[in-house]
């Protein structure tokens, strides 16, 4: 495996780039200028602390370093769930499920991925538990985060017709039966478009930077086939539990709708 | 057959009433009152403080579909899930809704048309003969005949009134004077809570 390592001079001969964004920018009066210089400044500081983190535990390669890591991504998945939503649920449950299932989903996905397939040795082995981790997180996070906002915004538009169905005596589960279709739908559909165009339209990351780092490109296929799999699966868990969590949040027990439980829309 | 004790919907005051079968039980008031409120705290739609009896049964003591199979709330503006109203008159004894229909002077064949293509009134109506299809104990109308023409109005009326003659109860929220002179046999009277919210707006 030979990588050509980059020099920060190279880095820096890269940034100028971003001269084109901050001249349309200015050119057209779009004053993205300060978003522009902050957005690239966040994305280099955050990029380089996560490598000197993972290049640390990977030197350790202990379990409790890598549990630890994972615990944080799970958290940080499971905010972006709620603060991403256009009406969010309020409270702390909210929250908590999301970042609880996100990492049920994510530790599930992930070591049937790499303890049972690939198969590194020790298991844990950090250099490919937490790549794999964060691209079964990340995409059950988006998952998750469609089936709520489709969710939540269905039940605000649908509210007549879901409490005419309870008024009828129908139980929450048939009231909001079809409002939960169109999400898991809407969760479940692009992860079908990406495996329907991947390899014509787009290749995928992980299979390029491994290609790029030397390795063999039918390898890196067969790791690509692998990650589609894991993700497909770790989509449809976040957008079954995301579905059920909010269903349950939504609703109570004498089978009536709560919408007062979601903050008004941001 | 219904009995309401200290019922707290919304902002209201705790309420406490009985409709008797076969009674029809007006609530009056301005706007704003929370008669609608009131109607849904008894359907259990809304969490609302209180007690409510059917039959010397309280709602807590049944799951809240069978509490709702019995206590039916028919909504001011009707809603619906599919696109043609067949789907909710699915499952009714065959012929009721036959009759339900022609008793609101409708045809059957509006069972097939768009929800959307149907007027008010049409709406209205069919949304009344889909509560009644499976025959519910206490009626909660919210102002049935709002968008009805006198004709259609007059229809809904005498249904009403054949629903309390065979012993079920209801409690009808209007704003027409002579349509409760007709129907109702006792009369509830909201007043817009206003000194209740400013008291609670002026506590800390």
């Amino acid at each position: 495996m030979s990588t050509i390592a980059l020099t920060p001079l190279d880095l820096a001969l890269a940034a100028n780039l971003l001269a084109i964004n901050a001249a349309i920018s200015w050119g057209f009066g779009l004053r993205l200028e300060r978003s522009i210089a902050l957005a690239a400044a966040r994305m280099v500081v955050q990029l380089a602390l996560i490598g000197l983190v993972l290049k640390f535990i990977f030197a350790q390669t202990s379990p409790v370093w890598t549990l630890a890591l994972v615990l944080v991504m799970a958290a940080a998945a499971g905010v972006e769930v709620v603060t991403r939503q256009h009406r969010r649920l309020k409270g702390w449950q909210a929250l908590g499920l999301s970042s609880a299932t996100l990492l049920f989903i994510g530790v599930a996905i992930t070591s049937l991925g790499v303890g049972v397939i690939i198969g590194p040795e020790p298991w844990y082995a950090p250099r490919y538990v937490l790549p794999i981790l964060g691209m079964v997180l990340g995409n059950a996070m988006t998952a998750m985060t469609l089936v709520l906002n489709t969710f939540c915004e269905t039940l605000v538009r649908e509210r007549a017709a879901i409490e005419a169905r309870l008024a009828l005596g129908a139980e929450r589960r048939e009231a909001v039966s079809g409002a939960l279709r169109t999400s898991l739908r809407t969760g479940m559909t692009p992860i079908l478009n990406s495996m329907a165009t991947t390899g014509i339209v787009a290749l995928p990351g992980m299979m390029t930077g491994q290609i790029l780092a030397g390795a063999d490109p039918l390898e890196a296929v067969k790791y690509q086939i692998l990650i589609m799999f894991l993700i497909a699966a770790a989509t449809a868990l976040a957008a079954f539990f995301g579905g059920l969590g909010a269903m349950l949040l939504l609703t109570d027990k004498r089978h009536r709708l709560r919408l007062e439980r979601l903050a008004a829309a941001a | 057959m219904l009995r309401v004790e200290h019922l707290q919907a919304g902002t209201l005051p705790p309420l406490t009433f009985e409709v008797a079968a076969g009674e029809c039980l007006a609530i009056e008031g301005p706007s704003g009152a929370g008669k609608t409120l009131l109607l849904r705290a008894i359907a259990d739609l809304d969490p609302a403080p209180g007690q409510v009896f059917l039959n010397g049964a309280e709602r807590n003591e049944m799951p809240a579909p069978l509490w709702r199979r019995y206590v039916r709330y028919c909504a001011a503006e009707p809603a619906w899930w599919t696109d043609a109203p067949r789907e909710a008159f699915k499952g009714a004894a065959s012929g009721r809704a036959e009759r339900l229909l022609h008793a609101l002077g409708l045809d059957a064949a509006v069972l097939d048309r768009a929800v959307a293509a149907l007027s008010t009134g049409e709406r209205q109506r069919l949304a009344l003969a889909r509560a009644l299809l499976d025959e519910p104990l206490v009626l909660l109308l919210d102002e049935p005949t709002a968008a009805l023409d006198p004709q259609a109005a007059a229809l809904v009326e005498e249904l009403i009134k054949y629903q309390t003659l065979a012993g079920r109860s209801a409690i009808l929220v209007s704003h027409d004077r002579g349509q409760i002179e007709r129907l109702a046999h006792a009369r509830l009277l909201l007043s817009k809570p206003e000194t209740a919210s400013v008291a609670a707006a002026a506590a800390p």
